[in-house]
C-alpha cells in the first residue's frame, strides 16, 4: 500500500499551506471585516461591532435576500427541469456526439457573465433580435425589446446555469447501469415508464445535488441581475459589490457576504447529507 | 436513441448558440450599430479591435493573467491530488475539501475575501492579486482532471516499478507523471479559459488598475454597445470552441467530464 | 410446438457483422444454453430476441407470430441480466413485483405474488430488504424470481452466475435447471461456460464469428462435433491434422482404417481427426509418439506426447495407469468407432 503513495506526506504542506493563506486566511479576514467599524471615505478600522448585521434585519435587506433566493431557486429549477431529460439521452449517445455536445456546453460554460448579458440582451433587443424576427415574420406589429425585466434576467441565469447543471448531472446519469433501463422494458415499462419508475427515483440524489449547485451557482450572479434585469430584480450579489466598491462599505458588504455564505453552506450541507443517503440506498 | 429525444437536444443547443449567433451577426455590421441581420457587413470591427491600444491592452492583460493563472493552479492541484490519491484520512479528506471548495461558493463571495484579504496586505490593484486569486478561485478543476487521471493508473505499475528498483521520485517521473500529463494539461486548458472570462474576481481584486476584456466589455456597456463588443465575444467563443475542441479530439472529454463509459 | 423461432436474423454494427443469419426453432418449454467465445455474438443474438436490438435483417417468432417490431416492454418475457439490474430504490419485494405494478395489478396481489415468488427461489422473509443488503447468491435468486413474476412466454438470462463463486454457481445452476423443469418455461441462457452449459441445457447452440456452429443436445455436440470447432469448445480432444481417402486417414505417416462407427464428415483430401483423450490409448502398434509430460490428477492421470509435432494427450482411469516415463517412445492408437473425422 505504502508503494502506491506517490508522495511524501510532507509534499501536501505546500498545497496545504498555500490554500490556507489564500483562501482561509482571505475568508477570516472577511468575518472580521464583517464585524469593523466602517471609516466613511475610507475603507474600515478593527472593532467588534455588530452594526453591519443589524442593518441586514431591515425589511429592506430582507426583501432583497427573498428576492435572490426567490429568483435563484426558480432559475435553478427551470435548469435542472431542462438538464436532466438532456442529460439523459446526451449519455445515451455515441461517443463522437457526445464529445461534440460536450464542447459547446464547456464553451457556453466558460463564457463570461458579460459576454452572456450582452448576447442576451442584443437577442431580446429591439433592432437586433426576437423583436425584430417577430415583427419581420409579421407575428407583432412592432419590433420590441424583452429586456430589462423578470423574463430576460430568468433567461439569462438558466442560460448560466444550464450547461453547469448538465454537467454536474453528466457522472452519474452516465455511469447509470444501462441494464437497469433496459431490465425495465423487459418487464413491460414503455420508455416514458422507465424515465419515471426507474431514472429519475435512482437518480434522485444527484438531481437534488444538482439543484442546490446551480442554486449557489446562480445566486452569486453579479452582472446578469443588472444587465439583463430592473433595479428591483438586483439580488445579494450585486448589493455586495455595490457596497464594497461604490459605497466604500466593506463591513457591511463583508457581513452580507457572511450571510450568503452562511446559506450557500447550509445548502451544499444539505445536498451532500442528501447524496450521502441516496448512496446508502 | 427516440426522435424525440434528438430533437430535444437539438432544440437545447439551438437555444444555447442562438445569442452567440446574433452576437457575431452583430459584429459583422458596417456600421456603429447593432443591427440583426447586420447591415452593411464588414469586417471592420475586427480590424478596428487590433488598432484599438485600450482594447489590446486589455486583451493581453486578459492572457498574461489566463497564462500565469493556469501554471499556478497546476502547481498546486497536483501535490494536493497525489497527496490525496490511495490515501484516506482526515487529512487527505479535509485537504480535498479545501481544495473543491472554491469553485462551489458563490464566486462574489470569494471575490469579496480577496478584496479584503489584498487591501489587508497591501497588495489591492496589482495584477499579481488577480493571477493568485485566479489561481486559488480555480485550482478545483485541475485538481478533479488530475485525481481523475491518477485514479486511472493500476497500482500495480507503481508497485512494479518499485519492484525494479525506481525510488519514490523517479516513479513518479518515470510512471505517475508521463500518464497523468495529459490530464494535467487539460486542468491547465480549463482554468485558462474560465480566468479569460472570470469578471468579478479580477473586477473586485484590480478592477480600476488592471483591466482585463470582460471588465473592459462591462465598463464599455455603460456608454452603450458597439460592434466591437460582438467582436470580441466572439473571440471568446472562439477560444473556448478551440480550446475544449482540441481537448475532445486528442483526450477523451466524457472520460474527462466524469464518464465511466462512453459507448463507441 | 415450437415457441420461438429465429429467421435469418443478422445484426452489424458498422463494418463487424456481430450475428450472421441465425435460424433456430426452439420448441416450448426446453432449456436453451447458447454457448460461445467472447465475442462470438451469443449476447448480441440474446438481445435481439429480447428487442433490446433492432436486427439489420432477419425476423424473431413467438408461437409462430412475427415480433421483430415489437418493442421490448411489449414482448410479455422475463430476463436477467449479467449485471442483475436489480433496481436499488425498491426493496426486494418491490423488485420482484415490479412487472405487476406496471401491468396495473393491484397491491394486495402484488404482494401475494411477490411472497409466492420469493417463496419459490427460497427467500421468504426478505421482502422488505433492500437490495444492498443481500449477498450474492440472495440478489442472484430475487433477480431470477423478478424475471419470472409475469410467468413470461420466453425466459432470457444474460451470464446469470457468472458473478458467483464456483461452488455456489454450481449449486445455482442445479437450482435454476429444476425450477426450469417445474415451470416448464422455455428458457434461453447465455454463457461461455461450457461446464455450466452441459449442467443445465436441453439443447445446446454453439456460436462463433457471429455464426451457429452447431445445435443439438449435449451429448450429441459432443460425440458427433460438426467441425474442428465445437470439437474442441465442447470439452477436450486431441486435433490430428492429416489426408482422408475413403476410409483411409494417413496421420504423422501412419495409416488408419476407419470402421463403420466412425464419423466421416470431411471429403477426400487434407482432414482432421478428432479423438478425445478418453479414447486415445497407448499400444503395441500404432503412430509413434513421444511422452512429454505426465499429469497424475489423482483421480485421472493425463499423459501428454508429443505426435510428429502434434502435441496429443490421453486420459486414463488410475486403475488403467500405463507402465511410460518422460521420454518413452510409444505407441499411439484411438478407440474404433470414437473417431470423428472433420474437414480442414
Amino acid at each position: 500500500m505504502s508503494a502506491h503513495r506517490a508522495t511524501p506526506a510532507w509534499l501536501a504542506l505546500i498545497p496545504a499551506a498555500w490554500l490556507a493563506v489564500f483562501f482561509l486566511i482571505p475568508f477570516a479576514i472577511m468575518l472580521s471585516v464583517s464585524v469593523a467599524h466602517r471609516v466613511p471615505g475610507g475603507f474600515f478600522e478593527p472593532g467588534f461591532e455588530i452594526d453591519s448585521y443589524a442593518r441586514l434585519m431591515t425589511p429592506f435587506f430582507g426583501r432583497i435576500l427573498m428576492t435572490s433566493v426567490a429568483v435563484a431557486a426558480g432559475a435553478a429549477a427551470i435548469c435542472v427541469v431542462l438538464a436532466f431529460p438532456f442529460t439523459v439521452i446526451l449519455a445515451g449517445m455515441r461517443a463522437r456526439g457526445q464529445t461534440l455536445v460536450l464542447v459547446v456546453l464547456l464553451a457556453v460554460l466558460s463564457l463570461s457573465e458579460v459576454i452572456i448579458g450582452f448576447s442576451l440582451s442584443t437577442l431580446l433587443s429591439r433592432t437586433a433580435g426576437v423583436g425584430n424576427l417577430l415583427a419581420w415574420a409579421g407575428l407583432i406589429a412592432e419590433p420590441r425589446a424583452y429586456t430589462p425585466g423578470l423574463f430576460a434576467l430568468m433567461l439569462g441565469l438558466c442560460y448560466l446555469g444550464l450547461p453547469y447543471a448538465v454537467l454536474v448531472l453528466y457522472p452519474p446519469v452516465s455511469r447509470l447501469d444501462p441494464e437497469l433501463g433496459e431490465a425495465a422494458r423487459i418487464m413491460g415499462a414503455s420508455p416514458l415508464r422507465v424515465f419515471w419508475t426507474v431514472t429519475v427515483p435512482v437518480l434522485r440524489a444527484p438531481i437534488a445535488g444538482a439543484f442546490v449547485l446551480v442554486f449557489v451557482f446562480t445566486l452569486g450572479a453579479y452582472l446578469l441581475p443588472q444587465l439583463l434585469g430592473r433595479p428591483r430584480h438586483w439580488t445579494l450579489s450585486v448589493h455586495i459589490t455595490d457596497q464594497a466598491i461604490f459605497q466604500s462599505n466593506l463591513p457591511f458588504a463583508a457581513a452580507m457576504a457572511v450571510v450568503l455564505l452562511l446559506v450557500s453552506l447550509a445548502l451544499v450541507g444539505v445536498s451532500l447529507l442528501l447524496g450521502r443517503g441516496g448512496a446508502r440506498a | 436513441m427516440s426522435r424525440l429525444g434528438r430533437a430535444f437536444v437539438l432544440v437545447i443547443l439551438g437555444l444555447l448558440l442562438a445569442p452567440l449567433v446574433v452576437v457575431a451577426g452583430v459584429s459583422l455590421n458596417g456600421t456603429q450599430s447593432l443591427r440583426f441581420p447586420p447591415v452593411d457587413p464588414s469586417l471592420r470591427w475586427y480590424g478596428a479591435l487590433w488598432s484599438n491600444a485600450d482594447w489590446m491592452a486589455a486583451l493581453g492583460n486578459s492572457m498574461l493573467i489566463a497564462a500565469l493563472a493556469g501554471v499556478l493552479a497546476v502547481a498546486v492541484a497536483l501535490p494536493l491530488a497525489l497527496h490525496v490519491w490511495a490515501r484516506d484520512g482526515v487529512v487527505a479528506r479535509a485537504l480535498q475539501t479545501l481544495g473543491v471548495a472554491p469553485f462551489m461558493l458563490p464566486p462574489v463571495i470569494s471575490a469579496l475575501g480577496f478584496l479584503v484579504f489584498w487591501v489587508s496586505v497591501g497588495m489591492y490593484g496589482q495584477m499579481t492579486a488577480t493571477v493568485v486569486s485566479h489561481a486559488v478561485f480555480l485550482v478545483t478543476l485541475p485538481l478533479v482532471t488530475i485525481s481523475l487521471g491518477l485514479r486511472g493508473i493500476d497500482p500495480a505499475l507503481i508497485e512494479a516499478a518499485r519492484v525494479m528498483g525506481a525510488g519514490r521520485w523517479t516513479v513518479l517521473r518515470t510512471v505517475v507523471l508521463p500518464l497523468i500529463a495529459p490530464y494535467m494539461i487539460s486542468g491547465y486548458a480549463f482554468v485558462f479559459v474560465l480566468s479569460l472570462n472570470e469578471y468579478i474576481i479580477a473586477y473586485m481584486v484590480a478592477g480600476f488598475t488592471v483591466e482585463t476584456l470582460p471588465i473592459r466589455i462591462f465598463n464599455s456597456l455603460r456608454y452603450g454597445y458597439t460592434p466591437i463588443m460582438g467582436v470580441v465575444s466572439v473571440l471568446f467563443v472562439a477560444v473556448a470552441l478551440v480550446v475544449f475542441g482540441l481537448i475532445g479530439r486528442f483526450g477523451n472529454l466524457p472520460r474527462l467530464l466524469g464518464a465511466e463509459r462512453a459507448r463507441e | 410446438m415450437t415457441e420461438l423461432s429465429l429467421r435469418g436474423l443478422t445484426k452489424r454494427f458498422g463494418a463487424m457483422t456481430a450475428v450472421d443469419d441465425v435460424s433456430l426453432d426452439i420448441p416450448e418449454g426446453r432449456f436453451v444454453c447458447l454457448l460461445g467465445p467472447s465475442g462470438c455474438g451469443k449476447t448480441t443474438l440474446l438481445r435481439l430476441i429480447a428487442g433490446l436490438e433492432a436486427p439489420s435483417s432477419g425476423a424473431v417468432l413467438v408461437a409462430g407470430r412475427d415480433q421483430t417490431d415489437t418493442p421490448a416492454h411489449k414482448r410479455d418475457f422475463g430476463m436477467v441480466f449479467q449485471s442483475l439490474a436489480l433496481f436499488p430504490h425498491l426493496s426486494v419485494a418491490e423488485n420482484v413485483a415490479y412487472p405487476l405494478a406496471i401491468r396495473g395489478v393491484d397491491r394486495a396481489t402484488r404482494r401475494n405474488r411477490a411472497a409466492e415468488l420469493l417463496q419459490m427461489v427460497r427467500l421468504p422473509d426478505l421482502g422488505d430488504r433492500r437490495i444492498h443488503q443481500l449477498s450474492g447468491g440472495q440478489r442472484q435468486r430475487v433477480a431470477i424470481a423478478r424475471g419470472l413474476a409475469i410467468n413470461p412466454r420466453v425466459f432470457l438470462l444474460d451470464e446469470p452466475l457468472s458473478a458467483l463463486d464456483a461452488n455456489l454457481r454450481e449449486h445455482m445452476q442445479m437450482e435454476l435447471r429444476q425450477l426450469q423443469q417445474r415451470l416448464g418455461v422455455t428458457t434461453v441462457v447465455v454463457t461461455h461456460d461450457q461446464k455450466e452449459a452441459l449442467t443445465m441445457a436441453d439443447i445446446l447452440i454453439l456460436m462463433d464469428g457471429g455464426r451457429v456452429q452447431q445445435v443439438g443436445a449435449p451429448m450429441e455436440l459432443y460425440r458427433d462435433p460438426a467441425n474442428a470447432f465445437v470439437a474442441g469448445f465442447i470439452g477436450n480432444t486431441n486435433l490430428l491434422r492429416g489426408h482422408l481417402r475413403g476410409r483411409e486417414m494417413a496421420v504423422a505417416g501412419t495409416t488408419l482404417t476407419l470402421d463403420d462407427g466412425d464419423r466421416i464428415k470431411a471429403p477426400d483430401g487434407p482432414a482432421i481427426l478428432s479423438v478425445r483423450p478418453e479414447d486415445t490409448r497407448i499400444a503395441a502398434r500404432g503412430v509413434p509418439a513421444r511422452v512429454t509430460f505426465l499429469r497424475d490428477l489423482g483421480e485421472s492421470v493425463q499423459v501428454v506426447m508429443d505426435m510428429d509435432g502434434t502435441e496429443v494427450t490421453a486420459l486414463f482411469a488410475p486403475r488403467d495407469r500405463p507402465d511410460v516415463s518422460l521420454g518413452d517412445s510409444v505407441h499411439l492408437a484411438f478407440e474404433p468407432g470414437r473417431r470423428v473425422v472433420l474437414p480442414a
